[in-house]
């Protein structure tokens, strides 16, 4: 199956929005049916071409939030700034259609199908969202590779699917790192991700762990150097990065 | 602004090679660096596509897409080998 | 052809109002889109020089104190980029590449200007010269921002701006029009906006 995957023409292909929803103020997941889907790996990506009327037309990427084997969705944020992500958060509707391609990488992809490391899973802000993938996919499989998940975001309202982390509670070990702002009592870390939490956090190398960074490029590039650091051979630690905007 | 990886031209790659790239290994003409494509440094924001050493920043792959066309400029590999 | 997606809009494009001075294809931003294919350099003035090249021997080098001591000019100049945005009434502090060929006393047919970084565009001479072209400094009274090449780039406002070049050190003189880095990829030889030469063969 894998095999023909890869050797597969990659086209275009007109989705419908099947239903959107809300994860916080500026992140909303986008559910979709295609007519032509072959399914999905955990960690992959659709590409989104939108067309104005005036044939003027923009592409982006968005990592697939939903598992292999469940209705195909993505999570997008809202940036400040975007082009399309506002369009994509708060315009598109149900019934509306997207044209998208997909799925694409095989790279930062994480199969339950003969896991046996420890998964050391590291996000910035929207990062989060191939490495849900990752969990569900885990959780729906049944693999018993344990998991550790480091999540750093600007604030406790900001953290993308929380109730669904917190049921994790027992299988994943979730940590959080707040960078601008913490709620009252808390007692979890405060500011961004350093060597001293990431040590912390991060399986023993003698685990033989292997790690997915996403998030911001300065997210995933302090993270991936300090695992680095603390001897994860580079191969190990899969990174993808989302630039610079809306991170913590 | 901050550059990407590799991974975000997935969907370019796969539609000019006609397979998924990102695991593909380059090996940099320049300074001899070897790594998958997911890790190459890659600017989007430009009239054409550029994905550059990780090691040496020196350029390794141009995509131009215009009128139809794709022109592929991979001097700046040495080598580069499907997964 | 791909479907139009509903209620989609893109960026705040103004209509061309201002009629006559949006080329075909264009459209108005007031964003100043920052594009690259590579890291930005960080050259620092003092380490900064400007040269006029024949066949790689320098006919003529300005340092960046001796570039400022050369007479400059405020100019407002609308700017159109490939990717199809323009922007309207942008403002540059500027010394004209005029004063600098005066300078250097040679003549040439076309000139490749060249940068920090490898990035090389070819422009003919009759289009960096008769008050067309600037080397700039500043942009919106203040020092040029490294993303947007500084500390100095080329500005040729008549000409798609992928031929302004960003972080630019100097001009080789020509005989023969040589395409540079995007010119070799198949963008257009000259790039006329109001002929919309994008790729060459347009």
């Amino acid at each position: 199956m894998a095999g023909t995957a890869l050797r597969r023409r990659l086209t275009w292909q007109i989705a419908t929005v099947a239903a959107v929803c809300d994860e916080t103020a500026t992140v909303r997941t986008i559910e979709l049916q295609l007519p032509d889907w072959i399914g999905h790996r955990a960690g992959q990506h659709l590409d989104v071409r939108l067309t104005a009327e005036d044939g003027y037309s923009a592409e982006r990427s968005y990592s697939i939030a939903s598992a292999p084997g469940e209705p195909v969705a993505i999570t997008v944020q809202r940036l400040e700034d975007g082009e399309v992500s506002p369009y994509l958060t708060t315009e598109l509707r149900a019934g509306d259609e997207l044209e998208v391609r997909g799925p694409i990488g095989g790279y930062f992809v994480w199969d339950a199908d003969g896991a046996a490391s420890p998964l050391l899973l590291a996000a910035g802000g929207s990062g989060i969202v191939p490495l849900r993938s990752i969990l569900r996919h885990r959780a729906r499989s049944g693999a018993v590779v344990p998991a550790r998940l480091l999540y750093s975001v600007r604030s406790w309202p900001d953290v993308i699917y929380r109730s669904e982390l917190e049921q994790y509670a027992g299988s994943v070990s979730v940590t959080y790192a707040l960078t601008r702002q913490a709620p009252p009592g808390w007692t979890g870390h405060r500011g961004r991700v350093d060597a001293t939490l990431l040590a912390d956090v991060a399986w023993p190398i003698g685990r033989e762990p292997v790690a997915y960074v996403c998030g911001p490029t300065s997210f995933v590039e302090t993270i991936a150097e300090g695992l680095v650091g603390l001897g994860y051979p580079a191969r190990l630690v899969k990174t993808e990065r989302f630039g610079g905007a809306g991170g913590p | 602004m901050d550059a990407l990886d590799g991974n975000a031209i997935g969907g370019l790659l796969h539609e000019v090679f006609g397979t998924e790239m990102t695991t593909a290994t380059g090996t940099c003409a320049s300074c001899g660096a070897t790594g998958p494509v997911a890790q190459f440094t890659v600017f989007l924001r430009a009239p054409g596509t550029v994905a550059r050493c990780r090691t040496c920043s020196a350029i390794l792959i141009v995509i131009v897409q215009a009128k139809g066309m794709n022109c592929v400029d991979l001097r700046g590999l040495a080598r580069l080998e499907a997964a | 052809m791909s479907p139009v997606s509903r209620g989609f809009r893109g960026r705040r494009r103004e209509e061309a109002a201002a009629t006559g001075r949006v080329p075909p294809g264009q459209y108005v931003t007031d964003d100043f889109p920052v594009l690259s294919a590579g890291p930005t350099p960080h050259t620092p003035t003092d380490e900064w020089t400007f040269s006029i090249r024949r066949a790689r021997d320098v006919v003529k080098s300005w340092t960046w104190p001796e570039m400022r001591a050369l007479p400059a000019e405020t100019v407002t100049a609308d700017i159109h980029c490939v990717t199809r945005w323009s922007k309207l009434d942008t403002q540059w502090d500027a010394v004209s590449i005029d004063t600098l060929l005066e300078q250097a006393g040679t003549e040439a047919a076309y000139v490749l200007a060249f940068s920090d970084g490898g990035y090389t565009t070819n422009l003919p001479i009759a289009d960096v010269t008769g008050g067309r072209a600037w080397l700039a400094f500043g942009y919106g009274g203040e020092p040029l921002h490294p993303e947007h090449g500084g500390p100095a780039r080329l500005l040729v406002p008549h000409l798609y701006f992928w031929k302004s070049a960003k972080w630019v050190r100097g001009l080789e003189l020509l005989h023969h029009d040589e395409p540079g880095f995007w010119e070799t990829y198949g963008y257009h030889m000259y790039g006329d906006p109001w002929r919309e030469q994008r790729y060459a063969g347009d």
